[in-house]
């Protein structure tokens, strides 16, 4: 049988220092849209809090277990990343894999919030987007996902198809950043 | 502009769309006139109107806003859907 290579979606690009900005790619992880049947979302949480250890977190949150996090994802949908989903959430939620559908840049450094200010339409400064935070929006016309998963770190996911766009807006916005001094 | 969405807070216009007048669509039954008047005929109000948008770029809801087309003042924003 062929031996096929995996590629990353940002590959070669990435990872990048700009400044005292770190533009990361997110290590490979399963990924599950989960989208509960209609007035399911209270047995789609019961599962997925027996299976994983996680309920589902309201609008505009994450929550993290051991190497899995869950995100809201828009209405009356959530993504289930770092595990294949588990026994009982088919029942009450349609599912799908999207495991390859998405680039996720990891964004470090305090300056990480100019950076992204120059492209995304939200005010993404800790005490507007705390830890744990989470929001769809439009980075520089794409659309876009962004949670704070530490105090200087944003996790930035967009289309796959779209990663070359991706890391070349971060990185110009970066640099115009970098070159403020 | 600013919406706030009820699910997302408040946001930036360009993340919406316009989706056109907000109507109370007319039973099956409510004949020919009543269709006629939801398929093509729309106010176009200088002052408050009820309007659809939708949340395109943040959580993908259909708003219900009511806004003042002279000033621009928005006066409510509910989910289209209700609470479903
Ligand atoms: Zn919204």
């Amino acid at each position: 049988m062929a031996e096929l290579i995996a590629l990353s979606p940002a590959g070669a690009a990435l990872p990048k220092r700009i400044g005292a900005v770190t533009l990361t790619e997110a290590p490979f992880a399963p990924m599950t849209g989960i989208s509960p049947h209609a007035g399911e979302v209270a047995q789609v949480s019961a599962a997925l809090e027996a299976a994983h250890g996680l309920a589902l977190p309201g609008p505009g949150r994450m929550l993290s277990g051991a190497g899995i996090e869950v995100l809201w994802f828009g209405r009356n949908r959530w993504l289930l990343i770092g595990a294949a989903p588990g026994d009982g959430l088919a029942a009450h939620a349609a599912l799908t894999d999207q495991s390859d559908a998405w680039v996720s840049v990891i964004v470090q450094g305090a300056a990480g919030v100019d950076v992204l200010a120059r492209l995304v339409p939200v005010d993404l400064r800790p005490r507007a987007f705390a830890e744990g935070s989470v929001i769809r929006t439009e980075l520089f016309h794409m659309p876009a996902a962004i949670a704070r998963t530490g105090a200087e770190d944003l996790r930035v996911m967009c289309f796959r198809s779209m990663a070359g766009t991706l890391v070349h807006d971060l990185v110009t916005a970066a640099e115009a950043v970098a070159a403020r001094g | 502009m600013r919406l706030s969405c009820p699910i997302c807070g408040e946001r930036d216009r360009r993340e919406f769309h316009y989706g056109g007048a907000a109507l109370e669509r007319p039973a099956p039954e409510a004949g020919a006139a009543a269709w006629d008047a939801y398929l093509h005929l729309r106010e176009n109000p200088a002052g408050r109107s009820r309007e659809l948008w939708y949340h395109e770029s943040g959580c993908t809801a259909w708003l219900v806003v009511e806004r003042d087309t002279v000033t621009h003042e928005i006066h409510g924003v509910t989910l289209a859907a209700g609470g479903r």
